[in-house]
């Protein structure tokens, strides 16, 4: 007898991943079809664009539905597609940003936007992931891709370093993370996440002892494989050495993509597999929200305290986006509606912003080619528009109103305080604290930006126009969402309307 | 003395334990990379064992898939490896030492 197929239906809700596969096979063969054309680099470019476009056009045909696709193994629901919304714009950037860059050799940037390109399907199902097997796979997608571009400058001995270290410390987290999975396996008998959910929930409230630690060692093993991702304390080591050694068009994709599609699988899996406590749990319940919260205090303290030290502009924002990584973990341990929405309206405002900033880094590196914060003295006189946009993008990350970045916070920071828990308040001072730190290292740059005069005479830095209007295209919306973000607020509520 | 399933649990327990001890031990990153495989087969075997006890197949699916992405990561960071080893003739993690602040 023929087994049921009806599940393999996926119909349109996978036909975003479908033309991003589509995509990397026309890129892959123009690549090598083009070898000898001298405008290859500007065609590869421009069907990469094209091919993420029409993903994302994709994605709006897209009905939401909460129904699981391919026997439970992915969900389209508006979740999910706003993820992937967030990680198709940040690829289109980060392709731009890599043809921009003479980091990335013109005749590899084939290779580049191809891996580029997996690099994304691999976030898309990850943002769609609803079984173990899925998010594994998903993940690894995200992974394996993500070692070759951190090692794509040929021959650079800082760059291949940062790949070992990425590809070591990776492989080691998501070995933790996967015999967490086989215990959770077994502990449920599913790959589903929301039968493991309910599995692991009738357990810790039956099982005796044995069984809850059981389900706590299992889970807290899996939770390593996410803190990787999205650079959370412990598992955040990598993050400042692969930021500084991997070519700046990478760092600033990496800093954005894999952690939005990280905390969108980190809320689904315990938010679908765990239900959602809000506050403490009831004794037999994983306290999750209580270890999620302490591992965001962790996170943001770890990650602001050491940029204060930082010389190097690349490894202060890798700092800055652990930190940010534990704004965001704030609002996953929070795990409220509230808290949902402000981590997806978080996502694209910090696209936006970190992204922005890479873009400064990346100009002035390539003009003075120093990565110092003293290669940013007197930046204020030498190229004027960079110096503004990237005060606009430092204090947006910093959360000064009016721009986008205080949005961003103030809606996690609601989320936390919202839960009216000791706990979270706090969390939240915490994170309050920690922002006024943040504001120093922030600002270091802006003074020597404006307040500073170069160490000795240096040529005006030079920005070609398509970098000074991606730069605008940036810039412009961190201004504009900080005062007027109720359109974004409203694709984010419109995401939320169906139930997960 | 039947072999069940806490054998294989306890067989799988150790040898990620060794995997995790011997990662974080050597300083040798091609002696790390092993260490990991450890860890990823000790996983495999608890799959496999559930799997069985459960009389469900998605742990088999689970392992067989894991065979390939684990075949991939090693290609990718002996590739890595290798790159890292022509450049500076060791690859000892304590000589990793050009990304510091």
């Amino acid at each position: 007898m023929l087994p049921d197929l009806a599940g393999l239906r996926g119909g349109a809700a996978i036909l975003p991943e479908l033309v991003l596969t589509g995509t990397v096979f026309a890129v892959l063969v123009l690549d090598l079809a083009l070898r000898r054309s001298a405008r290859r680099g500007r065609v590869l470019l421009l069907v990469t664009c094209l091919g993420l476009a029409a993903a994302a056009t994709a994605i709006a045909g897209v009905s939401a539905g909460a129904q699981p696709l391919f026997y439970g193994m992915l969900v389209a629901d508006g979740f999910a597609l706003f993820v992937k919304g967030v990680v198709i714009a940040a690829a289109v950037v980060g392709a731009i940003l890599a043809a921009l860059s003479p980091e990335i050799r013109r005749d590899q940037l084939g290779e580049y936007l191809i891996l580029l390109v997996c690099l994304t399907l691999g976030m898309c199902l990850l943002a769609g992931a609803r079984n173990l097997l899925m998010l594994y796979l998903a993940l690894e997608l995200v992974s394996l891709p993500s070692y070759i571009l951190a090692g794509f400058r040929h021959g650079d001995r800082r760059s291949s370093e940062a790949a070992l270290k990425y590809v070591v410390f990776g492989a080691a987290a998501s070995g933790l993370m996967l015999f967490g999975f086989s215990l959770l396996y077994g502990l449920a008998g599913t790959l589903d996440l929301p039968g493991i959910g309910a599995a692991v929930v009738a357990r810790g409230l039956q099982g005796g002892l044995d069984a809850q630690l059981l389900v706590v060692v299992a889970v807290l093993l899996s939770l390593a494989g996410f803190a990787y991702k999205v650079a959370a304390v412990p598992f955040h080591m990598w993050c400042p050495d692969v930021y500084e050694g991997a070519p700046t068009p990478f760092v600033a994709f990496l800093s954005v993509a894999p952690k939005a599609a990280g905390f969108a699988a980190l809320l689904r899996f315990f938010l679908s597999g765990f239900g959602a406590p809000l506050g403490f749990p009831a004794p037999g319940e994983f306290p999750w929200p209580f270890v999620l919260g302490v591992l965001a205090m962790a996170t943001m303290t770890v990650g602001n305290l050491a940029a204060i030290t930082q010389d190097n502009v690349k490894r202060l924002l890798a700092y800055s986006s652990i930190a940010h990584a534990g704004y965001l973990l704030m609002a996953v341990a929070v795990g409220s509606p509230l808290a949902i929405r402000g981590v997806l309206l978080y996502l694209p405002i910090y696209l936006l912003m970190n992204m922005g900033a890479f873009l400064v880094v990346m100009a002035v590196h390539d003009a003075t080619g120093s990565e110092t914060v003293d290669g940013f003295r007197g930046l204020g006189a030498r190229a004027p528009y960079l110096a503004v946009v990237m005060a606009v993008f430092l204090f947006s990350l910093t959360g000064i109103p009016p721009l986008a970045g205080f949005i961003g916070k103030f809606f996690l920071f609601a989320a936390a305080l919202q839960t009216k828990s000791m706990f979270f308040y706090a969390v939240a001072v915490v994170g309050v604290v920690n922002s006024v730190i943040s504001l120093y290292y922030y600002a270091r740059i802006v003074r020597a930006c404006f307040l500073e005069k170069p160490a000795d005479a240096q040529a005006p830095v030079r920005v070609g126009s398509p970098a000074a209007a991606l730069l605008g295209a940036l810039a412009v919306p961190t201004l504009v969402l900080g005062i007027w973000w109720g359109p974004l607020l409203g694709v984010v509520e419109k995401a939320l309307l169906l139930p997960r | 003395m039947e072999v069940g399933l806490t054998h294989y649990l306890l067989l799988a327990a150790a040898v990620f334990l060794v995997g995790m001890v011997g990662f974080i031990v050597r300083r040798n990153t091609l002696i790390m990379l092993m260490c990991v495989e450890l860890m990823l087969s000790a996983a495999n075997l608890v799959f496999v064992a559930f799997s069985r006890e459960l009389g469900d197949e998605a742990g088999h699916v689970f392992v067989l898939m894991n065979f390939a992405v684990a075949a991939a990561e090693v290609a990718i960071g002996l590739a890595i490896l290798m790159e890292i080893f022509r450049r500076r003739r060791s690859v000892d993690a304590d000589d990793l030492n050009t990304l510091m602040e």
